[in-house]
């Protein structure tokens, strides 16, 4: 029941955004290069955090953007949106 | 009309407006404004229901939402029948008729009252400790027993015809509850032209204020409902208010995101029903929210406290002022506080008969007490009621004095013939929604009730359930802080007179003179639990608050423990020495009071369910008599049944005439993506196993795309367009997800690529036509094309025109015939495929469906993404090692292929079978086993993914997907069905034309 | 010993108005050291605990438990219980715990009302058809009961439903399994503890893990809200909060917890005598022993602790409800609820070892845990005791996300599984 505020859009409804998982995971530049438990870090293992998670949204009914936000997700609060390749604000 | 327990006046109900209706079969009387509950008691009918364990005689205990007893069905027919609906809330129509639930034969002689004999024998959750031997009468006795005891009311047995619907609102600011706070917070906010929406449950607004006494109350001078009068119609004048009654907020969401129901006919009679929405469902996005909730009054706890005409002391005030009716003749009254002195003078006033007012206090310094006192009514101080006579209705309770610490009785019991008992336990905040929200609460040790801890940024709570009582109170915090809330400057002077109240004196659980187990003083009145269930409860080491609840079946009735909380939480904090602002609640949990599913539904069903895509030549198909398959959303043509044809014959017929002749099939579902940029072909390269950037311009391509994880994902022809442009061809049901994806890649892993992506997928019709004839039929349809093998080969792509229009012509093969896909622009779909239709007529084109594009396929074996793959399946396990490129840095997945597991040579992979009689035609799904034995547990080395039977081959062909498959073929393996087993032969994938010579045929 | 539960000690205390009950479990205070610790006092950490004390001799156990035992996923989720599952190793493993389930009350002397009523997988539409009678096969070649129902065998098992060709989704068939059903969740998680109390395991609720002590590669000791507790062997059943634990020991698990929403209606008559899931329409219902309709949701997509989902999933739920039930129309939800379900990338759980000596995984249960409650228990107490897993759950180690070599149940799971 969020509202997300697409820094692209501005405030919209939660429905119109899709998750994409937590943020800065950076896709290795040379995945042939790693071994398979670096891999499978890359790939599968997550922190879950209970607290100030960074991740990733997509307004995929509006602008189709991906942008990141930090939110606790102990309280579904947003903290802050930023665009991709930007830092958070705090 | 009887009515013997109306009055002969007042009430806001209209007695020029007379309405029958039914109850248990029996036509009564009442009026226009009457409740169920109402009209029932002044008919002088008390006995509703039966409560669910004991089934013991419930009457109507409340005026409103929180009753637990009064529950009836209301019953029009097999459709239309709403179980469970509380008699307090129903306002009667002409033609209603109710039953009562839970009892058989009749709720006045219920044979499942027996139980109430056992009563000693089931205590709170003694079914988890019994029933258990002998093992083998579980199911069919005991469990059988249990089952059939379920449930309160019927559910209807014939689809609801009834519409809802859903409405979205925005607002500044949302007021929850019309009640003198709600009124107030809503002037001051609308005065101030603020965007309001105010809403109550109720039909009528004003709340408590209703049925208070208007000699006692009075707001700027005017008398009560003058007052809530004037009010509202000063609200209605505003432009920027929307007002809704008999709307109930269900559930308080994060952001300010609130779910109401709004009842727009159920009061209505049948006849003005018809056509109309029966309930909507308001979706609410409020900047804020002022929460006017009010209180709900508490019972006593005593033994035998749960007859009919027990009442609340502020219920019987609301029948006598609202609707004109006394609940008794014989009155009297069980307090803990001044307000249901209150209720007496009302009560004397209207010439009831009040006997006497048993109080729990030594005294009271308020203005009501003491003039009830002048009145002549005997207060017996320092008393408690500690038990009740009367099966089906009340006649008698015992009266005795409190020791000075109230822990005990001291003297002599006194017993007082009645035929009604006020109980007036003080006021609970309705505190759900703010809880709801996430808000925490505070306990209040002096006044025994939990209330918001504090108001956050975005709400806040107002009147009672803030915890704020007496009049004066309430309309001065409610003025104050709306204005601070709002930022509002302009300010309204308000005079109030209220009676000087006295103080309040609790306690949760009334002693008795009998031993405690020898009682039965009941603390959820619909699932009869009882001060000795919470004991017990305690006693075994259930210490949580939601372990007593759960164990005991407190508070989870479906008033949802409006009644019944309070006073559970005060019986633990009491046994377990626990102060009750430490023991905290349980958890409120949407909705405040139950909704309908068909509200929460609203028009998403039936033909709204889920949306319908349709291709271009839809209209076609079903003229031709196609038969349909649902693909996600999309209704693809399944096969045409020439007149009585079973679908087996139309799949051979097809399958065979696209071999044959020609054969058209309806493309248009398939995905399409526009990819476009200066690295486009690098792109394509990152995201496809194999390599892209020699393919030249008018080419095609055939790519398989994996996950990160390695595993086949999706696949589909490219063709390239241009220098930096292609068009992607994807599943039908991967269509989303891969434009998804790859938007997803594009903006986030790979900035850097100049790519622009657009997903075509409804932009064009495809037309996909194959066979030996499909080359002549394309030459009469397409112009500026030249068919020549030379110019136009196998994967490869023309622009051409259909008439004036535009086409894109790839020549591409998912049959293995010559085969040729025309792309149009979708609303030309229809007309060029009536036109390849016409072309073909003279080489006996055959439309085909999906099934004989799967079995053509399949005889060339083709894979399909999501029947040969099942997101555990590589490129490699498919035997298409061929599309992995080995010298590519990366691509999408390419790592994962290199893991311990996946590089297994053992793994499960793609074949071939054939069956030992050529007839047999194997089931999808069906498991494959090396050796068979006798009984299960077998090993299971596969399973078979297609199947069909070749009209082209004249036998049955199957793939299958086989532990170390490469390796096994020409081996015998064995497919062991429930009635016998099957054995097959593991042989190539490619069933027909190996060589490929049918594409140029 | 505990007193004997049975109708003659009902009988028998209600001469003394039940006032002489005996405690179901104790209330102790921490020791300061323990064998093993169980953090966790869900249905699996107290069958876990249970099996730790019966089947391999070792008393001196405690179970941690940050609020009331039995207070997540065991008291939230809808009780359904089958073992229909895909993969063999799916398929061992919860026909394990079915097994089980099948004399737990008497084993436990606690009736947990294990009403074996059918569980029905429906199918609406080819793919469906495909991947259901896989699994059937599948199942009857493990020796699990499982059965095709053709659309008329569906819709005279379950009447009710609406098998209308002309639905959005027409039923195209069911899977069967009539071992299949429900249980009482609360009475599973209490009676575990009473068993495991009984033989001296300490159950500490009101008890919240702060930190975990490492020494190296080995385990010391927990921090928790009542002390330090000294201990070599932790076994971590935290369902949506077992990342949390993780992080604490420096672990990162493959697991996302996400929001996953119940509700049920207001208590009506017997109307529906088994448990139908439907995958493509996204909806799952039974009746419980108090006449409720128990329906479950979907998960939200997002990660949440907040035990909060979003209303548009209970919505969507109840939509298909409707669409398969249309004479529910009329009836009232009574009370909605979430829970946090911690979901491993292919569906399947982890009963597993770690890389850290001495401590131990149970989770990844994702939308689906309640059903293997007893096996879970009996596997991981296994695997802690021996420090090896026992065969049937040797698939479901972490190490499978390093090989590859997953258990991917998305296919046969419905949108609980």
């Amino acid at each position: 029941m969020f509202i997300i505020n697409c820094p692209y859009c501005g405030e919209r409804d939660h429905a119109e955004f899709s998750y994409g998982g937590e943020a800065h995971l950076v896709r290795p530049k040379q995945p042939t290069e790693l071994s398979d438990d670096q891999w499978a870090e890359y790939l599968f293992m997550r922190k879950n955090i209970k607290g100030i998670q960074y991740e990733r949204w997509n307004h995929s009914h509006g602008c189709r953007r991906w942008f990141n936000l930090s939110r606790d997700t102990s309280n579904d609060k947003i903290h802050s949106v930023y665009k991709i390749g930007e830092k958070p604000s705090e | 009309m009887s009515n013997e327990y109306r009055l002969s006046s007042g009430g806001q109900i209209n007695r020029s407006e007379i309405i029958s209706f039914k109850f248990n079969g029996k036509i009564l009387y009442g009026y226009k404004g009457d409740t169920l509950a109402s009209a029932l008691l002044a008919n002088g009918i008390h006995l509703i229901g039966r409560s669910f364990k004991y089934h013991r005689p419930r009457g109507i205990f409340t005026s409103g939402v929180e009753e637990p007893n009064a529950l009836v069905q209301i019953i029009k027919d097999e459709a239309k029948t709403d179980p469970n609906l509380r008699a307090t809330q129903i306002e009667i129509y002409e033609g209603l008729s109710a039953t009562s639930q839970n009892c058989w034969p009749s709720v006045k002689f219920d044979l499942g009252s027996i139980n109430n004999l056992f009563s000693p024998i089931i205590p709170a959750g003694f079914y988890y400790k019994t029933f258990m031997w002998p093992a083998s009468l579980w199911k069919n006795v005991y469990e059988y027993f249990i089952r059939k005891a379920a449930g309160l009311g019927k559910s209807p047995t014939k689809k609801d015809p009834d519409m809802y619907d859903h409405n979205y609102y925005h607002c500044e600011v949302l007021i929850v509850g019309a009640g003198p706070a709600g009124l107030v917070a809503a002037k001051t906010a609308a005065n101030a032209g603020k965007r309001v929406l105010l809403v109550d449950e109720r039909p009528n607004f004003g709340g408590n204020l209703n049925f208070a006494n208007e000699n006692y109350n009075k707001i700027n001078e005017l008398a009560p409902l003058e007052w809530i009068k004037k009010t509202c119609l000063e609200l209605k004048n505003y432009k920027n208010i929307k007002i809704l009654n008999r709307t109930s907020v269900a559930a308080y969401h994060n952001y300010n995101y609130l779910i109401m129901m709004q009842n727009l006919t159920d009061h209505l009679p049948d006849k003005d029903k018809k056509g109309k929405i029966r309930q909507r469902l308001w979706k609410v996005r409020a900047k804020k929210v002022i929460l006017a909730t009010g209180s709900i009054e508490r019972p006593m706890i005593f033994d035998c406290n749960d007859r009919p005409g027990i009442m609340l002391s502020s219920a019987v005030r609301k029948y006598a002022n609202s609707y004109g009716v006394k609940c008794g003749n014989n009155i009297s009254i069980f307090t803990n506080n001044d307000d249901a002195y209150e209720t007496a003078i009302t009560l004397h006033n209207k010439g009831i008969k009040v006997k006497s007012i048993i109080d729990i206090r030594e005294k009271s310094n308020g203005s009501l007490p003491k003039k009830c006192d002048e009145l002549g009514i005997k207060i017996h101080w320092k008393s408690a009621v500690i038990y009740t006579e009367g099966y089906k209705k009340i006649n008698k309770i015992h009266v005795i004095n409190l020791s000075k610490d109230n822990s005990s009785v001291v003297g002599n019991k006194l017993k007082i013939d009645c035929d009604l008992l006020c109980v007036s336990g003080g006021y609970t905040p309705a505190v759900h929604l703010y809880t709801q929200s996430g808000g925490k609460l505070d306990y209040n040790e002096d006044k025994h009730y939990f209330f918001p801890k504090k108001n956050t940024l975005n709400q806040m709570s107002i009147g009672s359930c803030n915890g704020t009582f007496g009049l004066k109170n309430i309309i001065t915090e409610s003025h104050e802080k709306t204005k601070e809330f709002l930022d509002i400057k302009k300010t309204e002077q308000f005079s109030i007179l209220e009676p000087r109240s006295g103080n309040f004196e609790n306690i949760w659980l009334i002693p008795s003179n009998k031993i405690s187990g020898k009682t039965k003083s009941f603390v959820d009145y619909q699932n009869d639990s009882t001060a000795n269930d919470i004991k017990l409860a305690l006693r075994e080491g259930f210490k949580s608050i939601e372990h007593v609840k759960r164990y005991t079946t407190t508070g989870m009735a479906t008033d949802q423990g409006k009644i019944a909380n309070m006073h559970a939480l005060g019986i633990i904090s009491e046994v377990t020495n626990t102060k009750l602002g430490e023991l905290g609640t349980t958890t409120f949990r949407p909705p405040y009071s139950p909704i309908t599913f068909g509200a929460l539904v609203g028009r998403n069903v039936g033909k709204f369910f889920d949306i319908v895509r349709k291709t271009p030549m839809h209209n076609w198909h079903e003229k031709y008599n196609a038969k349909f398959e649902d693909v996600g959303q999309w209704k693809r043509a399944w096969y045409y049944p020439s007149g009585k044809e079973s679908m087996y014959d139309a799949v051979q017929r097809e399958s065979k005439a696209a071999r044959s002749n020609a054969g058209i099939l309806d493309a248009s579902t398939l995905g399409k993506i526009d990819i476009q940029g200066s690295d486009a072909s690098e792109f394509l390269n990152r995201v496809y196993t194999n390599a892209w950037n020699k393919l030249a311009i008018g080419k095609c391509r055939y790519g398989l795309m994996l996950n990160d994880d390695g595993m086949v994902y999706d696949d589909g022809v490219t063709t390239r367009l241009g220098e930096n442009h292609y068009i992607m061809t994807t599943t039908t049901g991967g269509a989303a997800t891969v434009m998804g994806k790859l938007e997803d890649f594009l903006q986030t892993e790979w900035p850097e690529l100049n790519v622009y992506l657009t997903s075509v997928t409804d932009h064009f019709a495809t037309i996909s036509v194959c066979g030996p004839h499909s080359k002549k039929i394309l030459e009469k349809v397409t112009q500026n094309i030249d068919y020549s093998d030379t110019n136009f080969p196998h994967m490869s792509f023309k622009n051409g025109l259909v008439d004036k229009i535009n086409c894109r012509v790839m020549r591409i093969s998912f049959t293995g015939e010559l085969s040729y896909e025309i792309n149009v622009q979708a609303n030309y779909g229809q007309s060029v495929w009536e036109k390849c239709i016409v072309a073909g007529k003279e080489y006996g084109i055959t439309p085909y469906g999906t099934e004989a594009m799967h079995l053509l396929r399949a005889e060339k074996g083709f894979i399909i993404v999501g029947q040969e793959t099942d997101g555990t399946v590589t490129p490699v396990d498919l035997q298409m090692d061929w599309i992995v490129s080995k010298k590519k840095y990366d691509f999408i997945g390419k790592r994962s292929l290199y893991r311990s597991d996946t590089i297994r040579e053992d793994r499960k992979q793609y074949v071939g079978l054939i069956t030992k009689d050529p007839k047999e035609i194997l089931e999808e799904g069906a498991q494959i086993v090396a050796e068979v034995k006798n009984k299960p547990p077998m090993d299971m080395i596969g399973h078979v993914t297609s199947s069909y039977y070749s009209p082209n081959l004249n036998k049955s062909i199957a793939l299958a997907i086989v532990k170390n498959g490469k390796k096994l073929k020409g081996k015998k393996l064995y497919i062991p069905m429930p009635n016998k087993t099957i054995e097959v032969t593991v042989s190539d994938t490619i069933f027909l034309d190996k060589e490929g010579k049918r594409l140029n045929a | 010993m505990k007193n004997k539960y049975s109708i003659f000690s009902l009988i028998k205390n209600s001469f003394s108005y039940h006032e002489n009950w005996q405690r179901a479990w104790r209330d102790p205070e921490p020791k300061s050291q323990y064998d093993i610790i169980i953090i966790g006092g869900g249905g699996h950490g107290l069958a876990t605990a249970y099996y730790l004390a019966k089947e391999h001799n070792l008393k001196n156990i405690a179970v941690i438990e940050k609020g009331w035992i039995g207070g997540g996923n065991t008291g939230r989720n809808t009780t359904i219980i089958r073992s229909n599952y895909l993969w063999d190793a799916s398929a061992g493993l919860y026909d394990h715990a079915l097994k089980i389930w099948e004399n737990l009350s008497q084993e436990l002397n606690y009736n947990i009302m294990f009403s074996q009523r059918g569980v029905m997988n429906l199918a609406h539409n080819l793919h469906d058809v495909r991947e259901l009678k896989r699994r059937t096969h599948a199942n009857r070649l493990n020796g699990i009961d499982c059965e095709w129902l053709n659309v008329e065998q569906v819709k005279k098992f379950c009447p009710i439903i609406n098998c209308s060709p002309e639905i959005r989704y027409p039923v195209m068939g069911s899977t069967l399994q009539r071992r299949a059903g429900t249980a009482r969740h609360d009475a599973v998680a209490w009676g575990y503890a009473r068993g495991a109390d009984a033989m001296g395991v300490d159950i500490i609720q009101n008890c919240e893990v702060k930190g975990i002590k490492r020494k190296g590669d080995s385990i010391e000791g927990i921090d928790t809200t009542k002390g330090f507790i000294k201990t070599k062997k932790i076994g971590v059943v935290a369902a949506g909060h077992s990342s949390v634990i993780a992080n604490m020991a420096g672990l990162r698990l493959p697991l996302e917890s996400k929001p996953l929403q119940a509700l049920v209606s207001e208590p009506i008559k017997p109307i529906i005598d088994t448990v139908v899931m439907s995958n493509a329409v996204h909806a799952y219902v039974s009746q419980s022993d108090k006449g409720e309709l128990v329906i479950g949701a979907g998960t939200d997509s997002y990660i949440s602790y907040t035990q909060k989902g979003t209303h548009e999933i209970v919505e969507g739920t109840l939509k298909a409800i409707i669409e398969l039930y249309p004479i529910f129309s009329r009836l009232r939800m009574l009370r909605q609820w979430g829970g946090v379900v911690d979901i491993c990338p292919d569906a399947s759980p982890l009963i597993t070892k770690t890389s850290i000596k001495g401590l131990y995984f149970n989770c990844g249960w994702g939308t689906g845990g309640f059903k293997a409650t007893p096996g879970s228990g009996h596997l991981f107490a296994h695997t802690i005791a021996k420090d090896e897993p026992h065969a049937l759950n040797a698939a479901f180690d972490i190490n499978r996300f390093v090989s590859g070599d997953l258990v991917d149940e998305h296919g046969a799971a419905a949108v609980a599984h």
